[in-house]
């Protein structure tokens, strides 16, 4: 198991320097300079420029500028947001928890549903229900979820006023920041009605951003059943007089989990791509939405810093997910 | 996806040669009810992209000042020269979603056929070279796939600015991966047998090993991952048109219409809905179609 966890570990080494280079060369390949790029329409007068130019080292080689650029990191310094001067990785940190929060509740989403839709549709397989079930989640797996977005507020909170439209909490509630998760920070503090609020709040980007993972899941927990259920061990149960309850629910969920398992790590990416587009139609104050809005105002700090921390995010993910795998099923140690 | 277990009725003739596998191939695909059905949309699109100018009542980007958002022809205050009612500059919506419809299959099959060129090309490199080439465009590809799609997307677009041809490029990278590494693993696969020895050994050179003997033999799984990635690829240049970082208004592009269409999402129900309908059909219709190329490709499954 150390052999396979230092193999993994040695693997993420290459991807993780060539994030860096990606990130670093984001600013540099921009056609033009870059302050003058930052400065935008305006214009910026020649001793000036000169003058930020050396600031920011532009005027070194470009190995020494990132030489400089991996010992800030090192330093866990991602320099500042051009809009807020602010440090690109403190406004990363405010954010982060509201993205997720939010993906953790969709990936709950779309477990919750996914998984005994799955069995259901494996167990009646090709009947009305089954049918159904693939039908909708094909649907799913096809959705322009920012689409998806506006027809739900279109329904539940336009026509039906339902749930609100946008935001994660009420505007009338103040709540002191503790773990930046509203649904627990709303507990710990003693406004009233906070909680349902920010619960509101949720329900609709939850749904949004679970779609795409709830379909997918749905499909292969599917087909990881259809697969076990064709098993020796399980004609066995059978044969044994099992109540058909057990036999599904103890012989053949468990080994039909493990593939799902690894399809939720890969869904890590998806939910970060979804998060983009969920929080700007709710207006959800994660990094998503702050990412799109340092394109728009050309914020070039703030998107190497995002692109950078998100990677990293996402390759812990995977290895974290390779690691268990390895941990749960031997085989998988002993390839490669 | 519904497998059929019984096997097909034999052959009326029988003959000594097998059917050809593209007759087979149809065998196989036609038997897939959603798959003929999602061939027959994309056709039936494909042709009001073509004949979009005789098709649409209006000039897409026509504006009519007598014609605010009007509502969908069965609604009260619709009416027959506007079916699908107008946008809030008084253009045709009807008009303008077949005109998109040229727009996104456009990109569907231009990003793909872009991606697969340069994913062949880097698999099969990849996959013959060996040794630090293929440590090197392997490593390459991993830092692609380790990034969120529409981030690499986003970034792609912060680098060559936001427009519909830089969008489409910024997908045809996020695409890649997938093609150079199916390719790669196809070509180790094959270069061990028998056949690739043979040709070898009367004399193939490397690019005629590479492109006509092997490649061939790979095309099975890069037709299914092709129709599939035409989906990927309209569904992310409509999410980077939403976004504002792909095709730029006016253009009729159904992400660009849908951001165009946000603020007006408690006014006007239609100028929501119908683009949101139109990139989920056609969407849907490449992966039914792709779901079925696989079912009917895959040895594995046909049994």
């Amino acid at each position: 198991m150390l052999r396979f966890a230092l193999t993994r570990l040695g693997l993420v080494v290459p991807t993780l320097v060539g994030i860096t280079f990606l990130a670093f060369f984001l600013i540099r390949l921009v056609p033009g300079d870059p302050i003058e790029t930052m400065a935008g329409e305006r214009g910026i007068d020649p001793a000036r420029h000169a003058e930020l130019r050396r600031t920011y080292g532009f005027d070194r080689p470009l190995y020494v500028q990132y030489g400089v650029y991996l010992e800030r990191l090192l330093h866990g310094d991602l320099g500042r947001s051009i809009a807020t001067s602010e440090p690109v990785a403190s406004e990363f940190a405010t954010l982060f928890p509201a993205t997720i929060e939010l993906a953790v509740a969709a990936i709950l989403f779309a477990l919750l549903i996914g998984i005994p839709a799955g069995i259901v549709a494996a167990i009646r397989r090709n009947s009305i229900l089954d049918q159904g079930v693939m039908g909708i989640s094909l649907a799913g797996y096809s959705m322009p979820i920012f689409w998806w977005g506006l027809l739900l507020i279109l329904l539940f909170s336009v026509q039906l006023g339902w749930t609100p439209v946008s935001g994660r909490i009420s505007v009338q509630y103040f709540v002191e920041p503790v773990t930046g998760f509203l649904l627990i920070d709303t507990l710990l503090s003693d406004e009233k009605g906070a909680f349902g609020s920010a619960l509101a709040h949720l329900v609709l980007p939850t749904i949004v951003l679970g779609t795409v993972p709830l379909a997918v899941i749905a499909r292969m927990t599917r087909s990881a059943m259809l697969e076990v259920l064709g098993e020796d061990y399980i004609r066995t149960a059978r044969a044994k007089g099992l109540p058909p309850g057990r036999v599904i629910g103890l012989h053949a969920l468990r080994n039909a989990l493990i593939p799902v398992v690894t399809v939720i790590g890969l869904q890590v990416g998806v939910l970060f791509t979804g998060a983009i587009l969920t929080e700007t139609i709710f207006s959800w104050p994660g990094v998503g939405k702050w990412l799109i809005e340092a394109i728009s105002r050309r914020d070039y700090p703030v998107l190497q810093g995002g692109i950078l921390l998100i990677g990293i995010v996402v390759m812990s993910v995977n290895l974290l997910v390779d690691l268990t795998y390895g941990l749960i099923n031997p085989r998988i140690r002993h390839v490669r | 996806m519904t497998a059929e277990t019984l096997e097909a009725p034999p052959a009326a003739v029988p003959t000594a040669t097998p059917p050809h596998p593209w007759r087979e191939l149809w065998r196989d695909f036609a038997k897939n009810r959603g798959a003929v059905g999602g061939l027959a949309l994309i056709v039936a699109i494909m042709l009001l992209a073509v004949f979009a100018e005789l098709v649409a009542p209006h000039d897409p980007n026509l504006t009519n000042n007598a014609a605010f958002l009007r509502p969908p022809v069965w609604q009260a205050g619709g009416s027959w020269s506007f079916p699908l009612g107008t946008d809030a500059i008084g253009r045709d919506m009807l008009s303008r979603l077949i005109h998109g419809a040229r727009l996104s299959l456009a990109i569907g099959v231009a990003v793909v056929a872009l991606a697969i060129a340069v994913g062949i090309a880097l698999g099969l490199v990849s996959g013959f070279a060996g040794g630090v080439t293929d440590i090197l465009i392997m490593r390459a590809m991993d830092i692609l796939l380790t990034l969120p799609s529409l981030l690499l997307a986003i970034v792609v677009v912060a680098i060559l600015g936001p427009g519909l041809m830089n969008a489409m490029l910024a997908v045809a990278v996020v695409l890649l991966p997938h093609y150079v590494r199916l390719t790669r693993a196809a070509v180790i696969a094959e270069r061990g047998r028998d056949y690739v020895t043979a040709a070898r050994v009367s004399g193939a050179g490397s690019l005629r090993l590479m492109l006509s003997e092997i490649l061939p033999n790979c095309a099975a799984p890069l037709i299914v991952q092709a129709s599939l990635g035409v989906s990927t690829a309209i569904l992310d240049a409509a999410a980077l048109g939403f976004l504002g970082l792909g095709a730029q208004p006016p253009s009729p592009e159904w992400g660009t219409m849908l951001a165009d269409a946000r603020e007006f999402v408690l006014r006007a129900w239609w100028v929501v809905t119908f683009p949101g309908l139109m990139i989920l059909m056609v969407v849907l219709a490449f992966n039914l179609v792709g779901d079925g190329l696989r079912d009917a490709l895959d040895p594995k499954l046909k049994r």
